[in-house]
């Protein structure tokens, strides 16, 4: 009887911590500021939020020279892959915050709001990646999400804003309410919230455990697979990506990905015994996510939609990385980081070119409206095409690297037929990329209007970050990889 | 001295420049990228002076690691194969940018893209890694797409896409099949290394696909498909009429480089790196190569555009060089590598009088032309030598480069290696370029002025006869002094053929000729070393 009252306060190792903490309070910092600021300028709540992120990365670089552990009672692990993670994140977080103002003001929709909601939504993310307890992952999952909902609908003026918003929220509840269900089978299989006791009672041999393990494996992946937009769980992302502000669609794109192919990672390492189950339903729903992906993307004609399915047919290719890992473990997680760390470069600066679309409060991102910014911004436009250089995967950019990695992966664990799929949709892919590259840089008509407008710095300072970025991680691959997979 | 990095490099710092200069200073911009392609032109010519052609190894070899975990290098060298790919890219690009002052629009992108061309080309000609190779060989995707695409004629937008997919289409497979090679090496020596000379090493020894004989031929077909389109050969060069037709004229110059990327890279990794699979494979491949020949013959005598007919011819003459290389005998491979040299300089001089008749007319359809001759002789007599060059009358470049090629073809087809049928339908292929190319010139020339708008033509200026006069130096060159070009060649050539039909232990190696001229090195200088010690005694 005692026991079941004993109640240890759990011993706290604060640089696991830290960092999410350190995100977590710079959004109440820029909220506070939000409130007291004067009306029309929210320059200072962008600085408050990047120094915090700035200081989040510093405290997440420290982490990495740490060992692995856990801390709070097993629910916070600092390991290299959770902290790699946490750092994308705050990258991510940090490029689409320099980006949005400029963003905000053409589109007349300044709420400083929109700064601590993106922090919080960073925390989320964070959450979810370094931990192995089932229920701080749904926690995380939740405090992203909503975060997002919120954001997706920012712009109220424009009815397919609120439509995304709504959108993403239903599906995204519904997806939750797979998430959760899932979990409860693995907790009624093992006892435990914790991952790490999967492996131990499948080996055990309990056939009601192994059948609950399955089913609670297959309702998780359905959560996680809206998340990370897996065909046939991805009908949302078009059209949220097409409806929500410019800079909200780059994070979703970007940092929920990261957030979400972290806890799927997670999970799917914890199941790996069960690797005869997961491995071909996940082979063909990354087969049917590639071609998906592609094929629909071809045959749009807005940039933000294209970039929607492009992030679908990306999810397909991170799919073969976790699949190739899921067959032989020594490949650890270099490939899936490095190409999320890819993906993250080239995709947000892609938008950040995208968000200077809007003007006067309108935005207009169909493939012709694109025309001219050759002229208008000539270095966004380079920019842009070295974005969709690197996601066609041509060296020598991040891209390329990226997917020589996932193949090298396949090739190891004998996944020869899926990286043969991802050649092909490479080949398709390159169609819609060209078509976005050709429509900046390309006037079929040479007209003079609208010479130079003048582009926001924030906009060209994340467009060189990003497009020196997809060079620099090739050229430092080696200490780049070392870093981030260091025991 | 890293003088292969230099010559690599310096198109690129050609571009910094370029880039820093006003878009308004036109003339500044086109002088400043000449001056960069002249001066790589004679950074390459250096080379050649220092070039030893007693060797097979890789010269002025550089080696550093940059990806380690992956085992990929930066490393670079130049052997007989490459030296003259590699002088005619700096030559062509020198060219390309000379011939390109007519383009006012976006000069300086316009320079830049060239520059970058140049730099790729040289960069996949030199590698002796195969990722790095690949790196730079598609790096020459981009800007030529943009240069279609911005510079283009009208339907440049379908041009640009199509050149740009097929390629990466064809190089996507040739990934996949790299690291493949890669994964090989890792199971036969435990460490991974995309090194050529180490790889060609293993495969010399038999280790590499001891056991996996059943997959070399996939991984050499992955290889080849990406050769074959870029090359192009039949039934992959559907991307190349619609590529030469609205590309730029400095594009379809240095395009038709390019195009000896795909040739070069069955010399380089093919024919080495897949020995087993080569011989059983070459037939296909040869049969490809004669039909292209006779296919691309017959269409361009039916086109009634010059800069079609002139990309149909290529596909005819890049087929002589393929059937050359895939006879696999010393005067064939011999043979293809100089009419490699001979149609990049014979195109490259049709191409450009094309372009500045197309400038002058705005037309480059046959129909609008007629009776030429007597209005512009200087024109007419230069357009007749290259016409000849590429028809291969003896006496010029074309003329020996085909003839080898037949000859080797022959020697193959004597020895069962493929059906002698073959070689002696690609002999009509000859005859053909005679008849289309002849058609061309009696219809652009000849007969009665057709048009009013012909009757003003301004003949060649002094500074376009200068650059045809360049070109046709080295027609005659070529054909009256072919050894200049195949000495240099010649113990590469020889030894690339016996890594591909030697057995297993008896193939030359990359890796020991290096090591034996390290030796010769050595021995050179101990000899002064020696006198040195019995002076002081």
């Amino acid at each position: 009887m005692d026991k079941a009252f004993h109640f240890a306060v759990p011993s706290l190792d604060w640089t696991a911590l830290l960092p999410v903490s350190i995100v977590a309070i710079t959004g109440i910092i820029a909220l506070i500021v939000e409130m007291l600021r004067p009306k029309h300028n929210n320059n200072l709540i962008v600085g408050v939020s990047v120094v915090g992120l700035v200081l989040a990365a510093a405290s997440l670089i420290y982490g990495m020279t740490q060992p692995t552990f856990a801390t709070a009672a097993d629910m916070a692990v600092r390991d290299s892959f959770g902290t790699t993670m946490q750092l994308l994140l705050v990258m991510a977080s940090a490029l689409t915050v320099l980006f949005s103002e400029a963003y905000l003001r053409a589109k007349r929709i300044p709420f400083g709001e929109f700064y601590p909601l993106l922090l919080w939504s960073t925390v989320g993310g964070m959450i979810m990646s370094s931990t192995t307890n089932l229920l701080v992952i749904f926690l995380g999952l939740e405090i992203l999400s909503i975060s997002l909902y919120v954001m997706a609908g920012m712009s109220r003026r424009e009815e397919k804003s609120e439509e995304s918003a709504i959108k993403y929220f239903l599906l995204g509840a519904f997806a939750s309410g797979f998430l959760l269900y899932g979990i409860s089978f693995v907790y009624g299989a093992t006892g435990s919230l914790d991952l790490n006791f999967v492996s131990a009672i499948y080996q055990s041999h309990d056939q009601t455990a192994r059948t609950m393990l399955v089913f609670g494996l297959a309702l998780m992946l359905i959560g996680l697979g809206f998340k990370t937009s897996l065909v046939p769980f991805h009908q949302w992302t078009p059209d949220v990506y097409q409806g929500a502000p410019t800079n909200v669609a780059a994070f979703m794109a970007a940092g929920a990905k990261i957030g979400a192919f972290a806890a799927l990672w997670r999970v799917l390492d914890a199941f790996v015994d069960m690797g005869a189950y997961w491995i071909p339903a996940l082979s063909v729903i990354a087969t049917i996510t590639m071609f998906v992906g592609n094929f629909a993307a071809v045959v749009q004609k807005d940039v933000k939609r294209i970039l929607g399915y492009s992030s679908i047919a990306n999810a397909g290719y991170m799919m073969v990385a976790i699949l190739a890992y899921g067959k032989d473990h020594r490949l650890g997680h270099g490939t899936l980081t490095y190409f999320l760390l890819s993906y993250t470069l080239m995709t947000l600066g892609a938008f950040a070119v995208v968000s200077l679309q809007a003007r006067n409060g309108r935005e207009s991102t169909r493939l012709e409206d694109l025309n001219g910014m050759w002229r208008r911004s000539p270095l966004s436009a380079v920019a842009l095409l070295i974005f969709m250089a690197s996601l066609i995967g041509i060296p020598p950019t991040a891209g390329f690297v990226g997917k020589f990695l996932i193949f090298f992966d396949a090739a190891k664990a004998g996944l020869m037929p899926l990286a043969i799929v991802l050649a092909i949709n490479s080949i398709i892919s390159t169609y819609y990329y060209l078509a976005i590259a050709r429509a900046a840089f390309v006037t079929d008509s040479e007209q003079t209007e609208e010479l130079s407008v003048k582009t926001p710095s924030g906009v060209s300072g994340v467009c060189a970050v990003c497009a020196v970025g997809v060079f620099a991680v090739v050229l430092f691959y080696s200490p780049l990889v070392s870093f981030i997979t260091q025991k | 001295m890293h003088l292969l990095s230099i010559l690599t490099f310096l198109p690129i710092l050609g571009v910094i420049a370029v880039l820093l200069l006003p878009e308004a200073k036109k003339n500044s911009i086109r002088q400043a990228a000449m001056l960069t392609s002249g001066i790589t032109f004679a950074v390459s010519v250096l080379l050649l002076t220092k070039f030893d052609s007693q060797t097979f190894g890789f010269q002025f070899a550089e080696n550093s690691e940059w990806i380690t975990q992956l085992g990929i290098g930066y490393r670079l060298g130049l052997d007989g194969i490459s030296i003259w790919l590699v002088l005619l890219t700096t030559f062509l690009s020198f060219v390309a940018i000379a011939a390109s002052t007519k383009i006012d629009k976006r000069v300086r992108a316009f320079m830049a893209c060239l520059l970058i061309l140049e730099s790729a080309m040289l960069g996949s000609f030199l590698s002796t890694d195969i990722v790095l190779f690949f790196t730079f060989f598609e790096l020459t995707l981009i800007p030529m797409w943009l240069l279609i695409n911005i510079w283009g004629g009208e339907k440049r937008a379908h041009a640009a896409n199509k050149f740009l997919i097929y390629t990466f289409a064809g190089s996507i497979f040739l990934l996949v099949g790299i690291i493949f090679l890669g994964y090989m090496q890792f199971k036969a020596t435990g460490t991974l290394s995309f090194d050529i000379v180490k790889i060609q090493a293993q495969v010399a020894q038999g280790k590499l696909w001891a056991g996996f004989l059943g997959i070399e031929p996939i991984v050499f077909w992955a290889f080849a498909l990406a050769f074959l389109v870029k090359s192009p050969c039949f039934p992959f060069h559907t991307w190349i009429p619609d590529t030469y037709a609205e590309s730029p004229v400095a594009g379809v110059i240095l395009s038709s480089v390019m195009v000896k990327m795909g040739t070069f890279g069955f010399l380089r990794f093919c024919l080495p790196l897949f020995p087993d699979a080569v011989k059983t494979q070459i037939p296909i491949l040869a049969a490809f190569a004669v039909i292209g020949i006779v296919y691309g013959a017959a269409v361009a005598a039916v086109q009634p555009d010059m800069r079609r007919l002139m990309a149909y011819s290529s596909l005819s003459h890049m087929g002589f060089v393929l059937l050359g290389i895939f006879s696999l005998t010393k005067i064939g491979v011999m043979g293809g590598a100089l009419q490699q040299l001979s149609h990049g300089i014979s195109a490259t001089i049709l191409f450009l009088l094309i372009g500045y008749l197309a400038e002058r007319r705005g037309s480059t359809k046959l129909e609008d032309f007629g009776g030429l001759k007597a209005r512009t002789p200087i024109f007419a007599a230069v357009f007749l030598i290259g016409m000849l060059s590429s028809v291969g009358l003896p006496g010029t470049n074309g003329f020996v480069g085909e003839f080898l090629a037949l000859v080797g073809a022959f020697q193959a087809g004597y020895k069962g290696f493929f059906s002698l049928g073959l070689v002696v339908v690609a002999g009509f292929g000859v005859v053909l370029a005679a008849v289309y190319l002849l058609y061309m010139f009696q219809k652009v020339f000849y007969g009665q002025i057709t048009s009013e708008e012909n009757r003003n033509l301004p003949d060649l200026k002094r500074s376009e006869l200068a650059l045809v006069g360049l070109l046709i130096l080295f027609i005659f060159w070529g054909g009256l002094l072919p050894n200049t070009f195949l000495k240099p060649m010649e113990v590469s050539v020889d030894n690339t053929i016996l890594m591909a039909s030697q057995r297993p232990g008896h193939r030359p190696q990359w890796a020991e000729a290096a090591a034996a001229d390290k030796l010769d090195e050595a021995r050179n200088e101990t000899p002064t070393h020696i006198k040195g010690l019995e002076a002081s005694r």
